[in-house]
């Protein structure tokens, strides 16, 4: 990947990070945690992987994301908006009555947004529907489905898991944002979901790994994922809960709790010097 | 009556979707490992690419079923009714209701006529499941004529839709010739001023047997069809009470949630009155034992309504 890249990748992150804690904000609720945990990765997909129109969001002809960890909607409403889906000033209405933007994510009311999720482990199964869809019609359009550590607790994910193998899903990629925490504590003391690599690969699954928080482990990792032939593939990333905001980082309490004033003035101002610093 | 063998509507759809399956290339099928027995195997028979079996997977083959829709194909979902309403509600809730996305779940195997499978597998509250469904059409056919159309009529709507199917073989009581199904439109079958029996799926078929009984005592009885129990139709039900002045429900599924229910709520909100008496499964789980018995055992028979009818005109 090269610097500019990079850089505007990097910006780009800072930029939807900003505007994550902005809705949460703004709606004194919502979920900062995993939004900060997958922020990366979702700017990385949107702005390298994905062909997708802004301008003609139901284009037949698009990859498709389903976020099966709809919870963290408010960094997908970021990178949405930023990629011009909507007006930006709607972000600010997130969780509000009457919003565009609901708690969770709405294909019916939200351009850009290819799947209603929310329930956790539905979202999975939706995507290997869209790429057998894809196969049934012989298109070339990609499905990337992103989803929860805790959520593989979830039995319909191994369903979905057994099924996209079965066919030979190889038009799918899942991301596992590893980030370690669920809303009762860390995943590995309330019901350990690991080794998650080895689960997938007994499942028939071709399993890459990542930094979640790096362009370059990204960008290696669905690269190569790209070129898997016969089988769906999953990355599972390393990532961290509330990422960029100090207080935030590896703490479960901020799964599901929007910041006050201070902690929200706090949380912008650590993420505008990373930003100054970007631009040295 | 016509005089034709009993057919179970679940043959009806098998045979209607291997049809459909030659004229739209986008439909597409998901069973669970019933392919045999919900009829889905005379579509997989012609179109083996586009049937998928999902394995005993329910939760999981609705949810790529909303998939499948929301990149344009017409999904038809079978399994059997508990399952697919029962194991896999929140699945059909959250990821085909709430997005309308055009899925058809039909659903074989409702009602106490499952038989010797006994109450695990006979479930009489998936009209109430469904029905509570926002934007969710709730279709439950009398015979082979009437569920060869619906599902016809189903491709053709655009959104999400149950269809209730039976295992039972039951009589055909519409001509294909000159009937014509059209949803949310009750058909009323027999005219009458003394009372109306509103039936719906194979108790349709015993409401005309119990008017025929009716009639040789000298009462006049409505008989009419609802084979749509949402959209309901307001207005066959609402005529019906001022029109006799006494309703007789029938329905092969729980007296909770199901036609009774729709056809009170829709009294109480047309503010209209008149006495209401369900033939229903009263509350209670089913039992092993041969279809047709455990029907008679529950009381879902025409002489059953008849008392009913009885029972009302002598208050």
């Amino acid at each position: 990947m090269d610097k500019q890249t990079m850089n505007h990748l990097k910006r780009m992150a800072n930029q939807v990070r900003q505007d994550v804690l902005s809705e949460v904000y703004s709606a004194a609720s919502g979920h900062p945690g995993g939004s900060l945990s997958v922020t990366d990765t979702l700017t990385y997909l949107y702005e390298v992987q994905m062909r997708v129109d802004p301008q003609n969001p139901s284009w037949e002809g698009r990859d498709r994301l389903v976020l099966s960890k709809g919870h963290t909607c408010p960094a997908l409403y970021a990178v949405l908006a930023q990629k011009g889906f909507f007006d930006r000033e709607e972000l600010k209405k997130f969780r509000h009555l009457g919003a565009m933007l609901q708690g969770h994510p709405d294909m019916k009311g939200t351009p850009g947004v290819d799947m209603s999720t929310g329930s956790l482990g539905q979202g999975i199964s939706a995507a290997v529907g869209m790429a057998l869809a894809a196969k049934t019609q012989g298109a070339s359009w990609r499905v990337f489905a992103v989803l929860g550590d805790g959520e593989l607790q979830e039995g319909q994910v191994w369903e979905a898991a057994m099924f996209a193998a079965h066919h030979k899903l190889d038009n799918l990629i899942a991301v596992v944002d590893n980030n370690g925490l669920q809303i009762d504590g860390n995943v590995s003391d309330v019901c350990s979901v690991y080794p998650i690599d080895e689960k997938f690969r007994a499942f028939g699954w071709e399993v890459f790994t990542a930094d979640g928080h790096d362009f370059e482990s990204l960008d290696a990792a669905f690269s190569a994922a790209r070129q898997v032939v016969g089988k769906p593939c999953v990355i599972a990333q390393k990532s961290v809960k509330g990422k960029g905001v100090s207080f935030m980082e590896n703490q479960a309490g901020w799964h599901g709790k929007a910041p006050n004033q201070q902690q929200y003035e706090q949380a912008m101002e650590e993420l505008r010097a990373a930003a100054a610093e970007l631009e040295v | 009556m016509m005089q034709t063998k009993p057919i179970a509507t679940r043959e009806s759809y098998g045979r209607t979707l291997a049809q459909l399956g030659a004229e739209n290339n986008k439909v597409v099928v998901l069973d669970a490992d019933l392919a045999e027995s919900t009829k889905t195997c005379m579509f997989q028979e012609k179109f083996p690419e586009r049937h998928f079996d999902c394995g005993i997977a329910e939760a999981n083959m609705v949810s790529i079923a909303a998939g499948l829709a929301a990149a344009g194909m017409i999904p038809f979902v079978s399994s059997f009714a508990m399952f697919a309403t029962g194991r896999a509600y929140e699945q059909i809730r959250n990821s085909v209701g709430y997005p309308h996305l055009n899925v058809k779940i039909c659903a074989s195997h409702a009602g106490i006529s499952v038989g010797e499978d006994g109450a695990t597998h006979q479930c009489m509250e998936d009209i109430a499941l469904m029905r509570g469904i926002p934007g969710m059409v709730v279709v439950n056919p009398a015979d082979d004529t009437e569920a060869s159309q619906a599902v016809r009529a189903l491709a053709d709507y655009k959104g999400p839709a149950y269809l209730r199917l039976g295992r039972l073989a039951v009589p055909v009581i519409n001509d294909p010739e000159s009937y014509h199904f059209e949803l949310g439109r009750a058909v009323t079958l027999r005219e009458g001023k003394d009372a109306t029996i509103i039936a719906t799926g194979l108790m349709v078929a015993r409401a005309l047997e119990a008017a025929e009984q009716l009639a040789q005592e000298g009462v006049q009885v409505r008989v009419v069809n609802m084979h749509t129990i949402k959209p309901l139709d307001v207005e066959a039900v609402v005529s019906a009470a001022k029109e006799t002045g006494c309703i007789v429900t029938a329905e092969e599924h729980s007296v909770i949630g199901g036609l009774y229910s729709a056809v009170c709520e829709a009294m109480v909100g047309a503010g209209v009155s008149c006495p209401v008496s369900p033939v229903a499964v009263m509350d209670v789980f089913g039992q092993s034992g041969p279809a047709n018995d455990l029907l008679e055992h529950y009381g879902l028979t025409a002489e059953a309504i008849a008392q009913k009818v009885r029972e009302r005109l002598a208050h």
